[in-house]
């Protein structure tokens, strides 16, 4: 009798609340900046900033990541009643395996190029821990919607990071955007090549600014 | 024994799983406040992905690969599960962590002290992954497969040490308030990463 009453409230609740109330735009907008995934929480580095020396190659993980990041929290958040508690690691990783396999699979039948370039690190989004840990935090407590939208939110949060880490390295180490000379088009062809940046040590650095920049701006400090 | 012994040191130094891949950056970053944390959490790296590279090694080479199944019988010839391999090598990675763990709890109760609430880490550590992934890419037999698991170990040992140490005397330090905690780490790593470069082109 009890359940059903509850159950019936929580109906009232659902259909009260709008498609995109407040408090679902917070959870969708928290993580681009003020709760951002890279560079408040320091998640998801691993595997990401190997592809961020070209922004083409960036392009496709980023649109990777969040394809395998929103489905994974909807299928979990959909059968979270059932997953036993002790093995839910595993659980979730199995669901994140099965995406990630989705992924590499239908990039290598249509862009094999593509996926030469970005070879292992397709197979190493299932070791994402902005994924996993979604799905720990918030997609096992959590209806799917929500679900969803949190994942969205992070997934974004992390692309536009990893992006714009790809934008500069490119620029400065290739001289570059998206394939097309920039410095050649403007007339500056002596510009050289910082081949740093094409290195890992560039994009360590260049992650660095973009957090200092970041947290200048949005005022978070960390003790 | 010359060639493992190089293979090691290439993929301490040259290769080195952070510097160089940025593999196993999240547990690098996060377990890097305090030397003995560090101490290990890196020990732990070395013990889990000298013991899953052959491991996988052994599942890619007599269950994945196409006609890797003819061991057991010359009709399954033409069998290709390779599009099961991510979801195998996690498996193997996170039951073998998982196994170690009772293991070392029930033997080493000291040592499962130190280690043990690591292991759980471990199991999403990108390293340990990417190390079997690289393995399979690289084209290993067995005995390379184990030197590049232990080696790819030690220099993430040696990494997570050297920032742990660094990020300890950094404590006393006046940074910028935006580059406290993960950007001047990133900073560093950078140049620690340029450190590591000048190994390039080493053979023993």
């Amino acid at each position: 009798m009890s359940t059903e009453i509850k159950e019936k409230e929580l109906i009232k609740i659902k259909s009260k609340e709008a498609f995109l109330s407040k408090r679902r735009k917070r959870i969708l907008v928290d993580p681009l900046d003020e709760n951002n995934p890279i560079s408040i929480q320091v998640l998801g580095i691993c595997s990401a900033l190997a592809v961020t020396i070209k922004l083409e190659p960036t392009i496709i993980m980023a649109l990777s990541v969040v394809f395998v990041m929103v489905f994974s929290s909807l299928i979990t958040s959909l059968i979270r009643n059932f997953i036993p508690n002790r093995i839910r690691i595993i659980v979730q990783l199995a669901i994140i395996a099965t995406l990630v396999t989705l992924v590499s699979e239908f990039l290598m039948a249509y862009n094999y190029e593509m996926f030469k370039v970005l070879g292992a690190f397709v197979g190493l989004i299932i070791t994402n821990c902005i994924i996993l840990g979604r799905l720990e935090a918030y997609a096992m407590g959590n209806k799917p919607y929500e679900s969803v939208l949190d994942a969205l939110g992070s997934g974004v949060g992390y692309a536009w990071i990893i992006l714009a880490v790809a934008f500069f390295r490119e620029l400065l180490g290739s001289g570059s955007i998206l394939g097309f000379k920039v410095f050649e088009f403007i007339g500056w062809s002596s510009f050289p090549n910082n081949a740093l940046f094409v290195d890992s040590i560039g994009a360590f650095i260049i992650l660095g600014i973009i957090i200092w920049v970041q947290r200048s701006r949005n005022g978070y400090i960390e003790n | 024994m010359a060639d493992l012994f190089n293979l090691i040191i290439k993929s301490a130094f040259m290769d080195n799983m952070i510097f160089a891949y940025f593999l196993g950056m999240c547990s690098f970053l996060a377990v890097s406040k305090k030397v003995s944390t560090a101490n290990g959490l890196g020990l732990a790296v070395i013990f889990v992905l000298t013991f899953t590279a052959p491991l996988n090694w052994l599942i890619q080479k007599k269950i994945l690969d196409e006609g890797a199944l003819t061991w057991i019988s010359p009709k399954y010839a033409t069998v290709d599960l390779t599009f099961l391999q991510l979801l195998m090598f996690i498996a193997v990675i996170a039951s073998f962590v998982q196994l170690i763990e009772m293991i070392i709890e029930k033997f080493s109760p000291a040592l499962y002290g130190s280690l043990g609430i690591f292991l759980p880490l471990i199991a999403v550590n990108c390293s340990i992954l990417g190390g079997s992934l690289f393995m399979v890419q690289r084209d290993f037999n067995i005995s390379e497969a184990t030197a590049f698991g232990f080696g790819s170990g030690l220099g993430f040992y040696l990494a997570i040490i050297a920032l742990a140490a660094i990020r300890e005397k950094l404590k006393y330090s006046n940074v910028p308030a935006g580059l406290k905690g993960l950007g001047i780490t990133m900073l560093i790593t950078g140049l620690m990463g340029l450190a590591f470069k000048t190994f390039i082109g080493m053979t023993l």
